[in-house]
C-alpha cells in the first residue's frame, strides 16, 4: 500500500544523529508491549506480514508520532479489534500455529537468474506489499537468487503462503535517483519474483554489479 | 461470540502504561499468551542477544579462510558452526567489504535486522531519517554518523524487504595483524556490522563487542 512506512528516498527528514541513550526499552510499558507481540508471533497467532500490515495501516499522524513500540501496541490492537468483530475469528486466533519460520519448498524453478536484467513492475495496491515505492518501474540487474518464501501480500490477508522466490536486485543510484544521485552508489532489494518482470536491454547497467 | 478488544484497549487517548496492562489482562484472559514467559523474552533481548555473536563471527572469518568462504557462501549455515542461530534469521546474508566496495544495511520499510547477530537495533536505525535517506544518499548519511568514505569506494545498500537479514563483514584492520581469535572479537563493533563504521581501532581496555 502507498502508505507513510514506505520510507525510502522520502525527503524531509533530517540529519541521522547516534542516540546517547544505547537502552533497548525506555519504559516498562515499551518491555511488555515488545513481550506480548513476541509471543503472538512466536505463537503464530498472527503472522509477520500481518503485523507488519497492521502498522502501516495506522493513521499516519500517529504512525509518525507514536514512537517504535507504540506502533507495536497499536498495531496489535488493530487486530485484536478486527479479530473480535469478525465472527468465528476469536475462537481461530486461540487455535491457530502457522508453521514456523516463512521459508517454503516449491516444485518450479525460479524464473530468473543472476545476472538477469529486470524491472520491478510499477504495482499499485492497498493491500500488504514488500515492493517499495522507490524501485517501482526502475531497471535493476539480479545479483542473487534465494530461496522461496511466504508471499507477504496473500499472508498478511490470510489469503494462504503462495511461496515466491526472493532476489536480491540491485539499482543503480543513478536509475532510482537520476541526475541528484551520489555517485558511485548502488541499492540492493529483495524482491519476490511476482513483483519482477524481464527488463530487457539497458545500457546503464550498474558498474558496481560486475565487481 | 465475545468481543476480543475492550473499550480500553482501544482508547488510544489513554497512556501506553494503561493501554499494555489492559492488552496483557486480554491476551492472558483469551488464552492467547502466557504470562509467565513475558519477563523471559525482556530478559533474554536485554542480556543474551546482542552483537557479540556477530562479533564471534567476523573474528572466525577474519583467521579462517575456509570459514569465510562457507560464511559469504551461506551465512545461515556457517553461524550454525558456531552454535549461532535463532531468532529473526531464517536466512543470513553476509557482505564483505573490500578497498573497493563498502556495504551498509538497512530497512526502508520497516526495522528489519539481524537480531541473532547484533540484538535489537539502536533508535537511530529505526528512525525515519535513517531509513528514509540511507538509500538516496548514503554517502552523505554515513558522513552524519562519522564516517567519511572517499569517491573511490563503491556504496552499496542492502534494503532487507524480505525475509534475509544482512551483516557486513568489515576489513580486518591491519594494526590487528597477528591476534587471536578471542582477541579480534573485541575489535568487532556493531555499527561496522551495520555498516555505518568501517576502520576498526584497537578497542579500549575490557572492550567487548561495542
Amino acid at each position: 500500500m502507498d502508505g507513510i512506512h514506505d520510507l525510502g528516498g522520502r525527503q524531509g527528514f533530517g540529519a541521522v544523529r547516534r542516540d546517547t541513550d544505547e537502552r533497548l526499552f525506555h519504559s516498562r510499558w515499551e518491555e511488555r508491549a515488545f513481550a506480548c507481540v513476541e509471543l503472538l508471533l512466536g505463537k503464530g497467532r498472527f503472522d509477520i506480514d500481518e503485523f507488519r500490515h497492521a502498522i502501516e495501516r495506522l493513521e499516519p499522524v500517529e504512525y509518525l508520532t507514536a514512537g517504535y513500540y507504540g506502533r507495536w501496541l497499536a498495531a496489535i490492537e488493530l487486530l485484536l479489534r478486527e479479530a473480535g468483530e469478525e465472527p468465528g475469528r476469536s475462537e481461530a486466533l486461540s487455535a491457530r500455529q502457522r508453521r514456523p519460520g516463512s521459508r517454503r519448498e516449491v516444485d518450479r524453478a525460479p524464473r530468473f537468474s543472476v545476472g538477469d536484467r529486470v524491472r520491478a513492475r510499477h504495482l499499485v495496491r492497498s493491500g500488504h506489499c514488500r515492493l517499495p515505492a522507490y524501485v517501482r518501474g526502475r531497471r535493476g540487474e539480479v545479483v542473487e537468487v534465494h530461496p522461496a518464501y511466504v508471499y507477504p501480500d496473500t499472508s498478511a490477508a490470510r489469503l494462504g503462503d503462495h511461496p515466491q522466490y526472493v532476489y536480491s536486485v540491485l539499482f543503480d543510484g543513478r536509475e532510482l535517483w537520476g541526475d541528484e544521485a551520489e555517485r558511485g552508489t548502488s541499492v540492493s532489494v529483495d524482491l519476490f519474483e511476482p513483483y519482477l518482470e524481464d527488463g530487457g536491454a539497458d545500457p546503464a547497467t550498474p558498474e558496481t554489479a560486475r565487481r | 461470540m465475545a468481543a476480543l478488544s475492550r473499550d480500553d484497549a482501544e482508547d488510544h487517548a489513554a497512556a501506553p502504561e494503561v493501554r499494555v496492562e489492559a492488552l496483557e489482562r486480554l491476551l492472558v484472559e483469551r488464552g492467547l499468551i502466557d504470562p509467565r514467559r513475558i519477563d523471559g523474552i525482556v530478559e533474554r533481548y536485554a542480556t543474551d542477544v546482542g552483537p557479540l555473536a556477530g562479533a564471534r563471527v567476523v573474528a572466525r572469518a577474519w583467521v579462517d579462510e575456509a570459514f569465510r568462504d562457507r560464511l559469504l557462501a551461506d551465512g545461515t549455515a556457517a553461524v550454525q558452526e558456531l552454535g549461532l542461530d535463532g531468532v529473526q534469521m531464517e536466512r543470513l546474508v553476509v557482505k564483505a567489504n573490500s578497498d573497493e566496495v563498502h556495504h551498509v544495511v538497512c530497512c526502508t520499510l520497516c526495522s528489519c535486522y539481524p537480531w541473532a547477530m547484533l540484538g535489537l537495533p539502536p533508535a537511530w536505525y529505526k528512525s525515519f531519517e535513517y531509513r528514509s535517506r540511507v538509500v538516496r544518499e548514503p554517502r552523505r548519511v554515513l558522513r552524519e554518523l562519522g564516517l567519511e568514505l572517499p569517491d573511490e569506494i563503491e556504496v552499496r545498500v542492502w534494503d532487507s524487504t524480505a525475509e534475509l537479514r544482512y551483516l557486513v563483514l568489515p576489513q580486518r584492520p591491519t594494526a590487528a595483524a597477528g591476534l587471536a581469535e578471542e582477541e579480534l572479537v573485541g575489535w568487532v563493533t556493531r555499527d561496522a556490522m551495520i555498516g555505518v563504521e568501517r576502520d576498526l581501532r584497537e578497542p579500549a581496555e575490557g572492550g567487548g563487542a561495542r
